[in-house]
């Protein structure tokens, strides 16, 4: 059970390393360090938003801390039990509290199931009997997410982009979790349909009480969403703060860029924007810079981010950032990192 | 006559299930050194339209009337060959995915070689001169190395640079660029934005950027044209369209999107429904079935197509409604809903 203060999910140092393998031995030669030791929280009723770019790790995330993928260190709590080796059996009552949606609404469907077999599926994996049969608990749950009840028996194929990934998340809602992974919910979607999905995911939110984590790299759509936002460079965690705080004063010189880089829809600020520009693209995770791993990009760095990596710290009230020159930040903790 | 014409230009696919309309007389125009932006959902027909005007579905089974004048040359009526002729030196166009637009068994140097030895009759060492100096203008880094590099041996952002130093390797009068940076992470999209902005000024040619972010229009388009369903429902300057646009679609798209340039809104006011099917367009406004004003359409919402009629100084409505409803709609109702709540 978990008192209020204590999270749903807690990330401690977690890492997943691909190993990298060459010939037909398959020697290792080396490793991807997909994720490589972040930490953090999610409580009961919020929306963390994960941002970063391709091959930062947020998927890897997202699978680690759901257990599809198994960690090569650290820890995932879940309402304060240890899953992180949990073995497939022991897990199976949690795979209910705990689900994910996909980003590909197309691929994540079996094309051969109708809509009533994918969303009734969970229910007979976990062999469940529900009050008034299978078949009406699936179609309440499809009335929920605003699909036709009526569509029990069609195909995927039958149905847009939008519908399909309301099947997608129909399917995770099957189970009454606690909570859900949402990787890349919208970026498949178009723009009219990605907001239909979006205030989907939020009135779901109030009316079961779910907690969410929302990978996007879309940061408008993660500003929309989430209570709090963490920001992913090259399998680090370098910033986390709340909504508000993160896309008003970024501390984290990526961050900064990140913002700067969005376009804006509107043709009268294109010429006066302060813009970022950052060089060059993010480097591979098999040979991440030493240090700060941002440093090869960073305008602000020196000497010391090239030998010494900065510790995620919290610099203002629920803001970590790790960076040994951050930006907006309040005067004394600026003192105190100086010190 | 403009640079660039199309006079209702029509592209439909006989399919199996029916024809295809995925253009459906669109017409506008374009002049040298002037960026126009098209935007619209998966399918309303875009690239369809782009690779109309570079000639691209001739010879296929495509049915194409109407008319593209390039530079005072009409292109529909024109052979085959002489459009390919045209292809490099004229008009260019980049690509969403650059790998399937390069080939994988040539290095990057021989295919902007090959690409500019077509149109200049030069040595194979001046154009591989040539290749290097484009690939270190559009921000190669060591490019007399890289240009013995093949394509998989670019990160995605390097590709797409690469793939623009061969579209601008001849010098071409109109650009079009398909979804340029959709497959781009946002910081190198940003790159890539500005390059394109800084090559147009220097070359003065003609651009046409495709895509279904209106971020990526604001940033570089003088005019924008909002399709649906294979036609234009609006067109005007930048301006009309993000302050004051007129049709319900323009509307629905700027209020499904959140923005960061603003108070973060608490809700989202998507479009309901979903795009078309183009084999099955929707009779009269295509857009009726979505739209929350059908109603105010004196019943001819569902029965007759609306013509594409001017409002005010170049700025093109496709919509039944009455104008000033249209713009007491937007003004009163629209607008302040997606700059507070
Ligand atoms: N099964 C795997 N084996 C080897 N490497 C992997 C595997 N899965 C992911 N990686 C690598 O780990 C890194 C992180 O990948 P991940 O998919 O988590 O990134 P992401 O942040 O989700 O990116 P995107 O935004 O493109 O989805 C990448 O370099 C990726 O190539
Ligand atoms: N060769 C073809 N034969 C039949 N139909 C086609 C052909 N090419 C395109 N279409 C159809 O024409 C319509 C418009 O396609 P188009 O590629 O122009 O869309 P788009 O606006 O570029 O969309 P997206 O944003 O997804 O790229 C689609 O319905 C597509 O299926
Ligand atoms: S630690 Fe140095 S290199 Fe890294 S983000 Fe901060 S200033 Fe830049
Ligand atoms: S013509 Fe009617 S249905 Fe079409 S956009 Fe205008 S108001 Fe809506
Ligand atoms: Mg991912
Ligand atoms: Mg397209």
């Amino acid at each position: 059970m978990t008192t209020p203060n204590e999270p749903l999910l807690s990330v401690q140092d977690l890492q997943k390393y691909f190993p990298v393998t060459k010939g037909l031995l398959k020697r290792q030669v080396g490793a991807v360090k997909a994720v490589d030791g972040i930490s953090f929280d999610v409580f009961k009723g919020e929306t963390l938003g994960v941002v970063g770019e391709s091959g930062c790790g947020k998927s890897t995330m997202g699978r680690l801390v759901t257990r599809l993928l198994e960690p090569t260190g650290g820890k995932v709590l879940f309402e304060g039990q240890d899953i992180t080796h949990m073995s497939q059996g022991r897990l199976r009552p949690l795979r209910r509290d705990m689900q994910m949606i996909f980003q590909d609404p197309f691929s994540s469907l079996n094309p051969r199931h109708t809509v009533g077999a994918i969303v009734g599926a969970p229910f007979r994996i976990q062999g469940i009997k529900t009050e008034h049969g299978t078949k009406k608990a699936v179609q309440d749950i499809l009335e929920l997410v605003g699909l036709n009840p009526e569509h029990y028996n069609r195909y995927p194929h039958e149905f847009s982009g939008g519908q399909r990934q309301r099947i997608g998340i129909a399917r995770t809602l099957a189970l009454k979790p606690k909570m859900i992974i949402a990787d890349e919910p919208v970026s498949a979607l178009d723009v009219s349909i990605q907001a239909q999905v979006v205030n989907l995911l939020e009135d779901l939110q109030n009316e079961l009480d779910l907690t969410y984590v929302v990978i996007a790299h879309d940061l408008s759509v993660v500003r929309h969403i989430s209570d709090r936002v963490a920001v992913m460079y090259l399998g680090k965690l370098v910033e986390l703060a709340d909504r508000k705080d993160l896309y008003e004063s970024p501390m984290h010189p990526y961050t900064n860029a990140l913002m700067s880089a969005v376009p804006i829809p509107d043709p009268a600020r294109r010429n006066d924007r302060e813009r970022i520009r950052l060089q060059g693209d993010v480097p591979s995770p098999l040979s991440p810079p030493p240090a700060c791993r941002f440093h090869t990009r960073c305008w602000k760095a020196q000497a010391i981010c090239k030998v010494e990596e900065p510790p995620l710290v919290e610099l203002a009230t629920r803001h970590q950032v790790a960076c040994h020159f951050p930006e907006n930040v309040p005067q004394e903790a600026a003192e105190a990192v100086s010190a | 006559m403009s640079f660039l014409e199309l006079k209702d230009l029509k592209i439909h696919f006989p399919t199996d299930d029916g024809l295809v309309k995925s253009v459906d007389g669109l017409t506008f125009s374009l002049e040298r050194g002037s960026t126009l932006g098209i935007v619209g959902e998966s399918g309303s027909g875009k690239s369809v339209t782009s690779l109309g005007i570079l000639g691209l579905h001739k010879g296929g089974h495509a049915r194409i009337s109407g008319e593209i004048w390039l530079d005072g040359e009409e292109l529909v009526s024109a052979s085959q060959e002489h459009v390919r002729g045209l292809r490099g030196k004229k008009m260019a166009m980049i690509f969403q995915d650059p790998l399937s637009a390069m080939h994988p068994y040539y290095t990057v140097g021989d295919q902007i070689v090959e690409a500019y030895r077509i149109h200049h009759s030069v040595s194979k060492k001046v154009a591989r001169k040539h290749a290097i100096d484009m690939l270190g203008r559009v921000g190669i880094p060591e490019p007399g190395r890289r240009v013995d590099a093949y394509p998989h041996e670019f990160s995605g952002g390097m590709r797409q640079r690469a793939m623009i130093a061969m579209a601008l390797s001849c010098d071409p009068e109109l650009l079009i660029a398909d979804e340029p940076t959709t497959a781009l992470d946002v910081t190198v999209q940003a790159q890539i934005l500005d390059l394109m902005r800084d090559l147009q000024r220097e070359f003065n040619s003609a651009l046409i950027i495709i895509t279904h972010d209106l971020g990526v229009v604001a940033e570089l388009s003088d005019d924008i044209l909002v399709m649906y369903g294979g036609k234009c429902i609006e067109y005007g300057a930048a301006e009309d369209i993000f302050y004051r646009p007129e049709h319900p679609y323009t509307w629905g798209l700027l209020g499904s999107m959140p923005r960061l340039d603003r108070e973060r809104t608490e809700r989202l006011m998507p479009i309901k429904g979903s795009p078309p099917s183009l084999i099955n367009i929707p009779p009269g406004c295509a857009f009726h079935p979505r739209c929350p004003y059908s109603d105010r359409t004196q019943g001819k919402a569902d029965t007759e197509v609306p013509a594409l009629l001017e409002t005010e100084g170049g700025h093109l409505v496709r919509c039944h409604m009455p104008r000033e409803e249209r713009r007491s709609l937007w003004e009163n109702e629209i607008k302040p809903m997606l700059e507070t709540t």
